[in-house]
């Protein structure tokens, strides 16, 4: 990539080519690149045809489950007489996360692109773009996109004149983590409060506005115009590991590392080289101490964990965590765990939308007992009480954002355990020498 | 967990603090070309109830936040209940359900960017506008400053928001030209 700094020669740069280029935003840039041919290719195909190849390619969804593209798309029937819609999930929220940024602000045609192609392949005349509203800048990128696309006819009743119709439009969320989760998204697009619903039905089968509905990252819809440009085979090639794991990934850098940004490298790709050559390592003096690889819901990895980790869907899920967003948090040896996480658990109750029992008060009590800890006011009783809150918050609430909060809790206490057990400790050894003095 | 609880994470309650006593006439929104603007977005969806959110950012646009009166005039053009768009603007953090500040600051302190150093940025933004604590406004009222969760673009630790304006790699060091910048 291009943006905040050069392109690593170890990259694969396929989504983030054109990363820093600024006239790659505008419709012409956009099209001298090479933009809109993928589009004209699918509008000539059958949509199943376009189905099949990204189901061929072993695409899977970047936002964070990794469910095979095609199939989610095949899961949609032509001819049921109702209307389909495309969302694009665009909410990009969880912390360690901004891939999906860095694509709408430098390629946002590329954007309209892939949820055209997306549309018209599970028989859709309309997407929508969910925005969060926390992205003003992503946001004006995508609007001028696609008022561009309109007025060159690329979108509207006859797109790319082939009378077909494909509306995209952008829509602006408002604040709210939890919209990101498909169904709280497809509620919020409705007017509705940004509660998730209990699944089934599903998307496909009754989704926005009660048809069905396919949910598609951003990274997703993107990647599907260069499978369909290069082919399937193309695709599947770019594979270091797992044959389940193909193409290029944007991995998103932050936290203590020396050159945080967003990287695009094929799956499978070493975790060790990749943190200490791609992202610069850590800074001077500091050593590494923990990674959260796929954004604050994946559990945290030790380095040792991290060190022997290949960075595709298997590989992260062999060494004690999940690829999840690709969003990367790296954690040096001068932070405190139980800071980190306690700051984790913060963000979680405060996202809770608090429609389950088990989220709304786990997430709170969570955070009231990290921060005691973090305090010096913790005892060993605490640990035992977190680890019970979190196994009743994992997997029984309508979504997973209260096994999102218990989930660095979980791994947190496991791996490192000696940093609250200081704490708290530490705290004792306080009282007793008070006590004698 | 309240607002205060959590560092002040919703918009400030301005109506202690503008001592006028009253309440001045609502000036309706949806008129000439936002009616029109709001037309548009209504060819959008197939239901009226979807063009909530946008009609809400409408109405935060043009009078500063979204009040009561603002939600039942959104609530009769979309055939919605005043309650029911109450229900809707409470839910999410955008919608300012009072007056802020002219420059309204949120700083994002979640963990990626907590352990680069957001919590500096957060007290030097306090001590320079003079608002001392979050969420309170400066004794001018020009500046709140409240922290807000992940912004979504932790590799550029610290990212603020100034009203709608989105600000990158903010260090304790660039407090005071950011806010000089301001008029």
């Amino acid at each position: 990539m291009g943006y905040p700094h050069a392109s690593h020669q170890r990259e694969t740069a396929v989504l983030s080519q054109y990363f820093g280029d600024t006239e790659a935003r505008t419709l012409d840039g956009w099209k001298k690149r090479g933009g809109y041919q993928a589009l004209e290719k699918a509008l000539a195909m059958a949509p199943a045809d376009i189905v099949n190849v990204v189901k061929e390619s072993g695409l899977r969804g970047r936002g964070g489950a990794g469910f095979p593209t095609g199939m989610k798309w095949s899961f949609m029937k032509p001819g049921d007489g109702k209307p389909h819609y495309l969302c694009c999930n665009a909410d990009e929220s969880e912390p360690g996360t901004f891939k999906d940024r860095e694509i709408m602000r430098w390629t946002p045609h590329a954007l309209v692109e892939g949820c055209a192609i997306g549309a018209y392949a599970i028989g859709a005349e309309t997407a929508y773009i969910y925005i969060r509203g926390e992205f003003t800048e992503p946001l004006l990128w995508m609007e001028r996109a696609v008022q561009e696309a309109y007025a060159a006819g690329i979108l509207g009743p006859n797109a790319m004149g082939t009378g077909k119709r494909i509306d995209v439009h952008v829509h602006k969320g408002a604040g709210a983590y939890i919209c990101g989760e498909e169904t709280a998204l497809m509620n919020s697009l409705e007017g509705r409060r940004g509660n998730p619903r209990i699944k089934p039905p599903f998307p496909a089968v009754s989704g926005v506005f009660g048809s069905p509905t396919t949910i598609n990252n951003v990274e997703t819809l993107v990647a599907v115009c260069p499978i369909l440009m290069k082919g399937a085979e193309w695709y599947k090639s770019m594979c270091l590991s797992n044959p389940k794991s193909t193409g290029t990934k944007l991995f998103s850098v932050c936290g203590n590392v020396r050159n945080p940004g967003t990287f695009e490298v094929v799956m499978g790709f070493p975790f060790k080289d990749f943190l200490y050559d791609l992202c610069g390592g850590p800074a001077t003096g500091r050593k590494f101490k923990a990674v959260i690889p796929g954004g604050a819901s994946v559990p945290i990895q030790t380095m040792e964990e991290a060190d022997a980790t290949l960075m595709d869907y298997e590989g992260f899920v062999a060494q004690g965590s999940m690829l999840g967003s690709g969003g990367v948090i790296v954690i040096d040896d001068a932070q405190s765990m139980v800071r980190v996480i306690a700051r984790l658990a913060r963000f979680f109750a405060h996202e809770s939308c608090a429609q389950c029992t088990q989220c709304r008060e786990g997430t709170a009590w969570t955070t009231k007992i990290l921060e005691r800890i973090r305090d010096g006011q913790g005892t060993m009783e605490d640990l035992d009480t977190l680890m019970s809150i979190a196994y009743n918050m994992t997997g029984t609430t309508i979504c997973v954002l209260s096994d999102s909060c218990a989930t660095p809790v979980i791994s947190g206490i496991k791996k490192f355990g000696h940093e609250f057990e200081a704490l708290i400790h530490g705290k004792r050894i306080h009282s007793v020498m008070a006590a004698v003095a | 967990m309240s607002a205060k609880s959590m560092g002040g994470l919703e918009s400030p309650d301005m109506t202690a603090h503008d001592g006028s006593g009253h309440e001045t006439a609502y000036t309706p929104v949806f008129f000439g070309e936002t009616r029109k603007e709001l037309d548009t977005l209504l060819s959008r969806y197939p239901t009226k109830m979807a063009a909530l959110l946008p009609a809400l950012w409408i109405v935060q646009r043009v009078h500063g936040w979204v009040s009561e009166d603002g939600m039942a005039e959104v609530a009769e053009l979309l055939e919605l209940t005043p309650a029911y768009v109450k229900g809707v603007v409470t839910f999410y953090t955008m919608y300012h359900q009072h007056p802020v500040p002219k420059y309204f600051i949120q700083v994002c302190t979640t963990a990626p960017c907590g352990i680069c150093g957001a919590d500096e940025v957060v007290k030097a933004f306090l001590q320079q506008t003079r608002t001392g604590e979050l969420g309170v406004p400066s004794p001018d009222n020009k500046y709140a400053v409240i922290e807000v969760e992940c912004l979504g673009a932790c590799g550029f630790a610290t990212p603020i928001m100034i009203n709608e304006e989105f600000v990158e790699s903010v260090t304790p060091d660039k407090v005071s030209t950011i806010l000089a910048r301001l008029p």
